[in-house]
């Protein structure tokens, strides 16, 4: 049925809550207010405060207090309500969540997952609009998933949920309302699977989260000028889907990797990487990469155009490979 | 509260095998033969026998940096404890954690922790599994003067108070986080007044009087088990070593350090007992003696144990 990428998202943390009992939500404004955009109104009225659960304003102690829980036999989904925000609990992430697993010589398990929204668009400027993925593919012991489509949404919801370790599940608020035909019921993506949301032939175009419609757009253009691009929604960056990429590059020839974070040491580095150290004879071209500059978020709504990346830049990019 | 003379000479043995753990943990390092850091618990084994001896295997704690007497007091095995130290593959996180991470999923032991005041919220959300689940459970959270600075304290128990949970923050005063004196890094003399500021009860305990410890535990953790919410229970001891082994510690003062020697409470403990007539000398030489022999055990345990394979270093980063 037709949803947006927000309902898909509900809908799959609502489905996996009546399956288990032991699901449950926990971060600021979940409860009546449904979520700062939205995006859970309707479980607090279903579900009620014993599993929809309203906490105060802080950070360290919903993702703190998610690790105990886990650790002690709960399958909590907490929301940060901004990926911004991620910093005020980065201990409880990296230190805590990340490594219990490993130093406790496998003896825990962390099914927990972290909600939270990213990315730019809405002028809300430097600290409410950063997407920070980057960040958290560089610790071992958690998975970072970041849905581009509402069915999507939904199936990566239910395989956060049902993951035994902490996952990061980044939503793009300038995909909250976009719609989509999603599966009714129980519904799973399998996380580590990137998807070729467009097959193509001359150039592969690697994307996630909030950068797969613009390059899906972008593709689109180049076909009007007898350019065949492939594109790939990587869906989860830890673990990486790299044969999808190796295969689709052994196919095109040609690399370019859209993200919307900053360009110095966003994930993208990382594919590049992994494409000259095991694909470096399949490349008939240098490996582009379209990103965000390496300044803050801006304000003001063209000064916020100039930051992101867009179908423009990717076509412009993928141009120059030819 | 009654306490009987079984209870008094568990406490006892607790005591004396934490001491003893300790000591051999201590000559160990100095010898070179433990690797990393080693910190101790010398002088504050009444507050983790204590408040322990409340505890069943289904409660939770969470732990310190400081963390091998809250282990033992919570059922932590030497052997399992001491193989960790050594970093061999017998140990109870396979010579991954070390002395800063040993953890027993299985005993409620959810971590020592190389992180100062980290341990808040994990038992904070542990209280909550048990309140979500329903059942009569507790955590624990053991955590130092210093931790009590630290943001996590705040929203730790910020956050237990208002959802009732059943957590006992139990914090260790030994008046010093690292080499800081308490005078110095806060303005109350007692961390407990801090409780009031969440809604919740605070006392403060001479915590090198088990007795003591164990009684002010018993009302906390029984309230807890009610359903009527969190504590922050401050148990002034004082850490007879450094901060880490090898630290010189030139910041404390000698005749603090003597005074404080005094008030050692395995001694203290010791000549309640013969005052009771629970034990005579020959009782507790006996049982120090059967102590340091297990003590023995385990250490045979670990340096007999294999290392690790290199190959485990890629184990155990993720499950499933």
């Amino acid at each position: 049925m037709k949803m947006t990428y927000a309902e898909a998202m509900r809908d799959g943390l609502r489905v996996e809550m009546k399956r288990d009992p032991n699901v449950y939500l926990a971060g600021e404004d979940v409860g009546p207010f449904g979520g700062c955009f939205g995006q859970v109104a309707g479980l607090y009225q279903e579900f009620g405060p014993g599993r929809i659960v309203d906490t105060p304003i802080s950070e360290t102690a919903i993702v703190g207090h998610a690790v105990g829980a886990a650790a002690a036999g709960l399958r909590p989904v907490v929301e940060i309500m901004f990926m911004d925000f991620m910093g005020v609990c980065m201990d409880e992430i990296l230190n805590q969540a990340a490594k219990m697993r490993y130093m406790f010589g496998g003896k825990a398990k962390l099914p927990m997952v972290i909600r939270t929204p990213c990315g730019g668009g809405l002028g809300a400027a430097a600290q409410h609009s950063q997407c920070l993925e980057a960040l958290f593919t560089h610790i071992p012991g958690i998975k970072v998933v970041m849905p581009a489509e509402p069915a999507d949404a939904k199936g990566l919801m239910a395989a956060a949920i049902r993951d035994d370790n902490p996952v990061i599940y980044v939503e793009h608020k300038m995909l909250l309302g976009v719609q989509g035909e999603v599966p009714e019921g129980e519904f799973v993506v399998p996380i580590g699977q990137a998807a070729v949301k467009r097959p193509g032939s001359d150039v592969t175009i690697v994307a996630w989260s909030g950068m797969v419609p613009k390059a899906a757009a972008a593709a689109e253009t180049l076909a009007g000028e007898e350019i065949s691009a492939e594109v790939i929604d990587l869906r989860t960056l830890t673990p990486l889907d790299k044969d999808c990429i190796l295969k689709s590059v052994g196919k095109t020839g040609r690399l370019v990797i859209v993200h919307e974070a900053n360009l110095t040491g966003g994930f993208g580095g990382e594919i590049a990487a992994i494409v000259a150290d095991e694909g470096f004879d399949l490349l008939n071209a240098p490996i582009k990469r379209v990103t965000a500059p390496d300044t803050p978020v801006p304000f003001a709504t063209v000064l916020e155009k100039a930051y992101l990346p867009s179908e423009e830049k990717i076509v412009r990019a993928v141009k120059e490979l030819f | 509260m009654e306490i009987t003379k079984e209870k008094l000479l568990g406490f006892y043995k607790t005591m004396v095998t934490i001491r003893k753990f300790e000591e051999k943990a201590c000559e160990l390092f100095a010898a070179g033969k433990l690797p990393g850091f080693v910190h101790l618990y010398i002088g504050e084994e009444a507050v983790a026998t204590g408040v322990c001896a409340n505890l069943t295997d289904k409660d939770f704690i969470t732990s310190t940096h400081r963390g091998h007497g809250h282990l033992i007091a919570k059922g932590g095995k030497l052997d399992l404890m001491m193989a960790e130290l050594f970093g061999k593959a017998t140990g109870y996180c396979k010579g991954k954690g070390g002395s800063m991470h040993i953890a027993d999923v299985d005993l409620g032991i959810l971590g020592a922790n190389g992180i100062v005041g980290a341990g808040q919220p994990i038992a904070t959300g542990a209280a909550f599994a048990c309140k979500y689940k329903k059942s009569d459970a507790v955590a624990v959270c053991f955590h130092g003067d210093g931790a009590s600075n630290r943001g996590t304290f705040h929203e730790s128990l910020n956050m237990a108070a208002i959802f009732k949970l059943p957590v006992v923050f139990v914090c260790e005063n030994n008046m010093y986080g690292i080499s800081i004196s308490q005078k110095y890094h806060m303005n109350v003399s007692d961390i407990s007044d801090r409780a009031a500021a969440y809604g919740i009860p605070g006392v403060t305990v001479d915590g090198n009087d088990v007795v003591a410890v164990y009684e002010a535990a018993a009302e906390a953790i029984q309230r807890a088990r009610k359903g009527d919410g969190p504590s922050l229970i401050e148990c002034k001891t004082w850490r007879q070593k450094g901060h880490f082994e090898g630290d010189p510690q030139s910041y404390k003062k000698p005749e603090e350090q003597a005074e404080w020697l005094q008030k050692d409470p395995i001694p203290r403990l010791e000549k309640k007992l013969l005052e009771l007539k629970y034990a005579t000398k020959a009782d507790l030489d006996k049982i120090q003696g059967e102590t340091a022999q297990k003590i023995e055990a385990a250490v045979k345990f670990a340096q007999n144990s294999p290392d690790p394979s290199p190959e485990d270093v890629l184990t155990d980063v993720l499950a499933g």
